[in-house]
């Protein structure tokens, strides 16, 4: 678009903005439009910068109108790691870095292959020991006392790891040939994708403990991660149907000339080439996922939405409500819009390098 | 002969699926009979006979009347209709806030464009059930008690007790000035169009409209004012008359327009985008201007491209107000949480809520794929 719009020579760049904002009456009226707005939003900086209390000696201290981001201070510990025992707090803190890390060590897309995933199993059963502890002298730490960013974060990428092959399963049933094959995973897939996940996470954290025999006992965390993991293979899988879609079948008709077996072929040419073409979707479904898992605030689950909550009732502080969800909103804005960043600058490379 | 088999596809492919079925078969079988061991050992009552028993608990806000007295079955449906006037309410605010951003997006507006996305950006980004929760905080610990309310606009009050509007009230007549004012937009419509040869586009669409106030307005006073508007008046510690919406409801249509409108908005602007640019190009070169070519040339074809992925926004839409348990508005969720509650039988109510929802998703669905049907290019 900027090169459509490049001025005609001798115009200069204020005339040009001039006439971009005030060209025609429409124009005129969506820049008083802007204006508007933009001086709408000037109370709530003024909230949310010049009158807030960054520090205060005491709760009443933030009565006074502006923004009490005092109170974050004094209740991080709360929303980010919940009731988790404040001495062991810094196992909590290692989970997050461990995360972190891994995270950051996958960003490319060389490293991806079956040691990155072995890495991840091997790094997502420490990060678990280390909450629970229990072994080599941590004291035990059971999950109900588990909360905040830690249960958020591992709640996301366990549920969307442990999706992912019933995805990849799913989807391929929903494209096999076989009659039972896809009949099932239409079946799976469609009931899956109508219900609300609230829905989802009543039946697991009600009755999944009637559908198991009476010496099975699964806690609570579990059980919302059974949730997550059933609801979020449902619409991995279709995101991946439409990967499978738009590969050509000339692919799957040369290994098979080859004589590559079934599963081989899907490992090693299909998916590549499949996922490759679906990383928007991919990254939107991790997006909503990350999203999602602040519902399980609904069954009792101690996440970080229901640390802040919490924390939030707090009768010492005047009305602190609003300063708690913005903190948590902004934690959770700044990852889901790192995953978009991220997704954009995937896209970008894919198409660099169907381009050469 | 053995090897044979091994080899052919076909016996392979049923041996797969008997092998598949059969799991499956047993793997319902086991959970089954986990189910009904684990029923009798607890000693659970199961059965639909509670349905008709009176539920004898409050519902703070029904569309359709509702007593304790009334039976469970009667609280469900209260609850379903309740998720459906939230739905429906929230789809068309929501289809609206939607549209305005994309076009503000669209427009080559530098400022607009840009708030627009960077609304579009943030909603999008937050779950819904922090952005319910952060509304619900306002209306319940920020605002101010009734007597000190907030106007935004005259006639519109905010309070911790809820939103305070003005009401529509209709008395004796109102049918018959309904009747006047559709009689006015024909009269109207008439008018424009007898008047177009003589007037310049803009100045008979004026005409069009002052003739079509004036009929209303002469209409409305020959009927004895039928129509008029209750606005709530401060007696008290409370407001009196209007419409009052209780915090809950006023926090979730917020909060589920807002965040809506963002998803919706880019759905909007990824269907308008999708048209080749030779459509603006050709229509440029026809003499019509952005607006004609928007509305009669873009619009129709993008309506294709939108309708689908619009579907399944509203949808979600529908499921998304299950989140209104949270902050306590009594939606068929809530609803069955407090039977769950009251009776115990977990697994009746619970399939009830799964029953409803997946009748309502995929019967849209089935309607929507017949409509794509339709309307699909048909090429040759």
């Amino acid at each position: 678009m900027a090169n459509a719009a490049t001025p005609p020579s001798g115009e200069k760049p204020v005339a040009r903005l001039v006439k971009l904002l005030f060209g025609d009456p429409l124009a005129a009226a969506l820049t008083l439009l802007s204006a508007v707005l933009i001086l709408a939003l000037l109370p709530l900086v003024q909230w949310a910068f010049v009158d807030a209390h960054w520090t205060v000696a005491a709760p009443e201290d933030c009565r006074a109108g502006g923004a009490c981001w005092a109170f974050i201070g004094a209740k991080l510990r709360l929303i980010l790691f919940g009731l988790y025992p404040p001495q062991s707090q810094w196992r909590a803190l290692t989970v997050i870095a461990l995360l972190l890390t891994l995270v950051l060590l996958s960003l490319s897309p060389r490293v991806w292959g079956a040691r990155l995933l072995g890495i991840w199993t091997l790094g997502l059963v420490v990060m678990l020991l280390l909450m629970r502890g229990g072994l080599f002298g941590l004291n035990y730490v059971p999950t109900s006392k588990w909360g905040g960013l830690p249960v958020t974060l591992l709640l996301a990428v366990i549920s969307l790891g442990l999706a992912f092959p019933f995805a990849v399963l799913l989807a391929l049933g929903r494209r096999s040939k076989l009659p039972v094959a896809r009949g099932v995973s239409v079946f799976l897939i469609e009931v899956v994708r109508g219900l609300p996940l609230v829905g989802l996470l009543f039946v697991a954290a009600i009755l999944l403990p009637l559908f198991l025999p009476p010496d099975w006992t699964i806690d609570k965390l579990g059980r919302t991660v059974a949730a997550l993991t059933i609801f979020a293979a449902a619409y991995l899988a279709e995101v991946i149907r439409g990967g499978l879609q738009g590969l050509p079948s000339g692919q799957i008709e040369a290994s098979q000339a080859l004589g590559i077996p079934y599963w081989r072929m899907v490992w090693h040419i299909i998916l590549p080439q499949a996922v490759q073409k679906v990383i928007p979707p991919l990254t939107n479904t991790a997006i909503v996922m990350v999203k999602n898992t602040s519902l399980v605030l609904i069954v009792g689950v101690f996440d970080m939405l229901s640390a802040a909550r919490s924390a939030a009732t707090d009768p010492m502080w005047p009305a602190p409500s609003k300063e708690a969800y913005l903190f948590v909103a902004l934690i959770y804005f700044v990852i889901c819009f790192a995953i978009a960043r991220y997704s954009r600058h995937l896209e970008m490379g894919v198409k660099a390098r169907n381009r050469t | 002969m053995i090897t044979s088999l091994w080899y052919s596809s076909k016996a392979r492919g049923l041996a797969i699926q008997i092998a598949l079925l059969g799991g499956l078969i047993g793997f319902a079988w086991w959970i089954g009979s986990n189910t009904v061991d684990n029923l009798i050992e607890r000693q659970i009552k199961t059965g639909f006979d509670f349905l008709t028993a009176p539920a004898r608990f409050p519902i703070s806000e029904t569309v359709v009347t509702y007593s304790p007295d009334d039976s469970f079955l009667w609280a469900y449906v209260v609850g379903v209709a309740n998720t459906l006037w939230l739905s429906m309410i929230t789809i068309v605010l929501a289809t609206l806030g939607g549209l305005c951003l994309a076009l503000a997006r669209l427009s080559s507006h530098p400022l607009l464009s840009r708030l627009a996305s960077g609304y579009v950006t943030l909603f999008r980004n937050i779950p819904l059930i922090v952005q319910l929760l952060f509304f619900y905080g306002l209306a319940t610990s920020v605002f101010p008690p009734p007597s000190r309310a907030i106007s935004v606009m005259p006639g519109v009050y905010l309070s911790l007790r809820g939103v305070y509007a003005p009401s529509l009230t209709l008395g004796p007549g109102s049918g018959l000035f309904l009747v006047v004012c559709c009689l006015a937009v024909l009269t109207a419509v008439l008018a424009r169009r007898s008047l177009r040869k003589h007037l310049s586009a803009v100045s008979s669409v004026a005409v069009a409209v002052i003739v079509w106030i004036g009929i209303c307005l002469l209409g409305w006073l020959l009927t004895g004012r039928p129509v008029g508007l209750e606005m709530p008046m401060l007696k008290g510690l409370n407001f009196q008359g209007g419409l009052q919406l209780s915090p809950e409801f006023s926090a979730i249509i917020i909060g589920l327009t807002l965040y809506t409108s963002a998803f919706a908005g880019e759905v909007i602007r990824g269907g308008v985008e999708a048209i080749n640019k030779g459509q603006w190009e050709g229509g440029r070169a026809l003499g019509l201007s952005e607006r004609q070519i928007l509305f009669r040339i873009i619009m129709p074809q993008a309506l294709r491209v939108i309708v689908p992925p619009m579907t399944s926004q509203y949808l979600s839409t529908v499921k998304n107000t299950t989140l209104a348990v949270a902050v306590g508005y009594p939606e068929l969720g809530l609803v069955v949480n407090t039977v769950i509650n009251q009776t115990g039988q977990a697994l009746e109510s619970i399939l009830i809520m799964l029953a409803v929802f997946l009748t309502i998703s995929l019967s849209v669905s089935l309607l929507m794929n017949w409509y794509n049907a339709r309307i699909a290019l048909v090429e040759r």
